[in-house]
């Protein structure tokens, strides 16, 4: 027990201290998860739109594929990612590899398919007749499709936290193309991974409570939101 | 096909479909050769679930595209992708599929996206509520409303937009009988006097009869009957449209005496007396409404009335039907049908079998041509 009083004690200490190093691996962490759930977001809603809510050949293949993609392990996409951007991949050019943007974009592959899957599934429960009526009263398709988002929007944003609390609690991936470069590349998943192996367990549980807080954060959020919804639909 | 009376009105066709075809897969949904609907008139879709009412609807309101034949608005062909054409017409469903919002942003939604602006906008949602009697409730929840109300809304969302035509798919057969009845006189009363074209689908008879002046009654995604819905109701044209409509097949008969607005038809025998005009000789087709037959005792004695069709029959059959017995009768081998109420039938001690005396009124009797004398 003892190794777990002082690592308590130590990670507290350090939160309270908020050395710059630990900041740095924040602000790395969220700009990756941010960019990655921006990203998803862009290319997952549309997407999950038109797998909810349209009927087009190919469209169960398409489903499949997806929720397959949602559950390809991140070290899966963090190989394909590496080789992508490796000096002797296809973008190799771009001199991507062991940056943010290599890991904003491995972490882009993790998050859409689940913004997408989910989304789709939210967009699917919007009734057709819903949508059938905002048409009828003139809403073009472009219209119509917002109108389905903004019914299926707790659908949506729950697929929006759940991209994102992928993002934030992934290693895999940012691992292999991040390369946990300190004061680079190094995300609290990454720094944890380090730090416990170095034997520091009061720096490592230090990040994994900060960890802890953002979800915590994001799913507070998220209740508070769906809460006040089912009140405002209750009257 | 169904037999097809002329519609006509001074103020011209506003809505007309020729040769109107939709399947999904194999199976035909429609297949209705054409549709007309006179400015200012409303036309009820009538016919069983899965008659195809909703999806017919849904090709005339422009929502749906379909595989053949074409939809005219006011005499110019139009079709799914033409915008300014759809947004001459609104519609409102059976469940009112409100929006997540307030009722004010549900009735504006259609005004905002012909980015009406703010004023005009409060301005006609607040009119349009008070058409539906539901002045005042601008800012309340959509998500709270009764049945009732949010089917006002659904009503007011579409008025609003005062549409060319209205569309209105069985926008009352989710209420309960209360509230129904009250709602189909306020919607025949609000559509009646906006004096709006109206496609209206539903599939209960009276509602059909409350709002229309025309119909069609569909059956398997085809038009079985089309007219005005007196001819259509009065006297069915076929069979199917006739038990569907809740009265026995039309007679056949011939003319046999014609004097001062009175006809005489012999009905296999029995001579049936209507009012209306024809020649000796011709071929005609009747029908009598079940609530206009009335059925005495075998042996009692009938006060005098102004009633000529009066004969002896039995009762075939008597079947419970909501708060009435559908009585069928035998008249010499000629079947009607009679509407009674349950003191009626017990009084009587009705049962298949019994005695009855028949009696109708001439003027109860719809009879249409079939052929010449």
């Amino acid at each position: 027990m003892q190794v777990f009083v002082e690592a308590i004690i130590t990670a507290f200490a350090l939160l309270f201290e908020g050395s710059r190093e630990l900041w740095n691996v924040i602000v790395v962490t969220f700009r990756v998860a941010i960019l990655s759930t921006i990203a998803g977001f862009v290319l997952g809603v549309p997407m999950g739109f038109v797998m909810g809510a349209s009927r087009f050949r190919g469209r169960r293949l398409l489903i499949a594929l997806t929720n397959t993609g949602m559950a390809v392990p991140p070290v899966v996409i963090g190989l394909v990612v590496m080789m992508t951007l490796s000096r002797r991949g296809p973008l190799g050019f771009l001199g991507l590899l062991y940056s943010v943007d290599a890991m904003a974009i491995a972490q882009t592959l993790i998050s859409s398919p689940i913004i997408a899957g989910l989304t789709a599934a939210a967009v699917a429960s919007v009734p057709y007749k819903l949508r059938l009526q905002a048409r009828s009263l003139g809403a073009s398709k472009t219209e119509e499709a917002l109108l389905s988002i903004k019914e299926a929007r707790l659908g949506v944003l729950a697929a929006v936290a759940t991209g994102f609390g992928a993002v934030v609690r992934g290693v895999g991936a940012v691992m292999m193309v991040g390369g946990n470069i300190e004061g680079q590349t190094r995300v609290l998943t990454t720094a944890i991974v380090q730090e416990s192996r170095r034997g520091d367990f009061g720096l490592a549980l230090a990040l994994g409570i900060i960890l802890m807080l953002i979800t915590f954060t994001m799913n507070g959020f998220l209740t508070w939101y769906q809460h006040s919804n089912e009140r405002f639909e209750r009257g | 096909m169904g037999e097809t009376t002329a519609i006509t009105n001074d103020k011209g066709l506003a809505l007309r479909a020729e040769g109107i075809c939709k399947q999904y897969g194999k199976r035909v949904v429609v297949d209705v050769d054409h549709v007309e609907i006179a400015a200012g008139e409303t036309l009820a879709l009538l016919g069983p679930s899965g008659a195809g009412k909703t999806t017919l609807l849904a090709i005339l309101g422009l929502l749906e595209k379909p595989d053949a034949g074409q939809v005219y608005l006011d005499g110019k062909p139009v079709s799914v992708r033409d915008r300014v054409a759809r947004r001459q017409m609104a519609a409102a469903f059976q469940s009112p599929y409100l929006f997540k919002g307030t009722i004010s942003d549900n009735v504006a939604y259609g005004l905002k996206l012909r980015k009406v602006p703010v004023g005009r906008r409060r301005e006609a949602v607040s009119e349009a509520l008070e058409r539906v009697d539901l002045e005042g409730w601008e800012s309340r929840s959509a998500l709270t409303l009764s049945g009732g109300e949010a089917q006002r809304v659904a009503l007011a969302r579409a008025l609003v937009l005062k549409p060319r035509v209205l569309f209105l798919d069985e926008p009352l057969s989710s209420l309960d009988p209360l509230i129904k009845g009250r709602l189909t006189q306020d919607f025949a009363r609000i559509i009646r006097e906006e004096s709006m074209t109206t496609v209206y689908v539903t599939h209960d008879q009276n509602e059909a009869m409350a709002v229309g002046d025309t119909m069609i009654i569909l059956r398997d995604g085809r038009a079985v009957a089309q007219g005005h819905v007196d001819d259509v109701m009065g006297v069915p044209p076929n069979e199917w449209t006739a038990y569907f409509l809740g009265s026995e097949p039309p007679l056949e008969g011939t003319v046999v005496m014609s004097k001062e607005g009175l006809v005489g038809v012999d009905v296999g025998g029995l001579v049936v007396h209507a009012v209306g005009e024809s020649e000796t000789g011709a071929r005609v087709r009747i029908g009598v409404r079940p609530e206009d037959v009335v059925l005495f005792e075998g042996d009692a004695a009938i006060p005098r009335s102004t009633a000529r069709n009066h004969y002896s029959g039995s009762v075939v059959s008597v079947e419970r039907w909501g708060v009435m017995y559908h009585v069928v009768l035998d008249i010499g081998g000629v079947r009607l049908a009679s509407h009674v109420s349950l003191a009626s039938v017990r009084e009587m001690g009705l049962e298949t079998g019994s005695e009855v005396q028949v009696v109708f009124k001439a003027s109860a009797v719809r009879m249409r041509q079939t052929g010449l004398a």
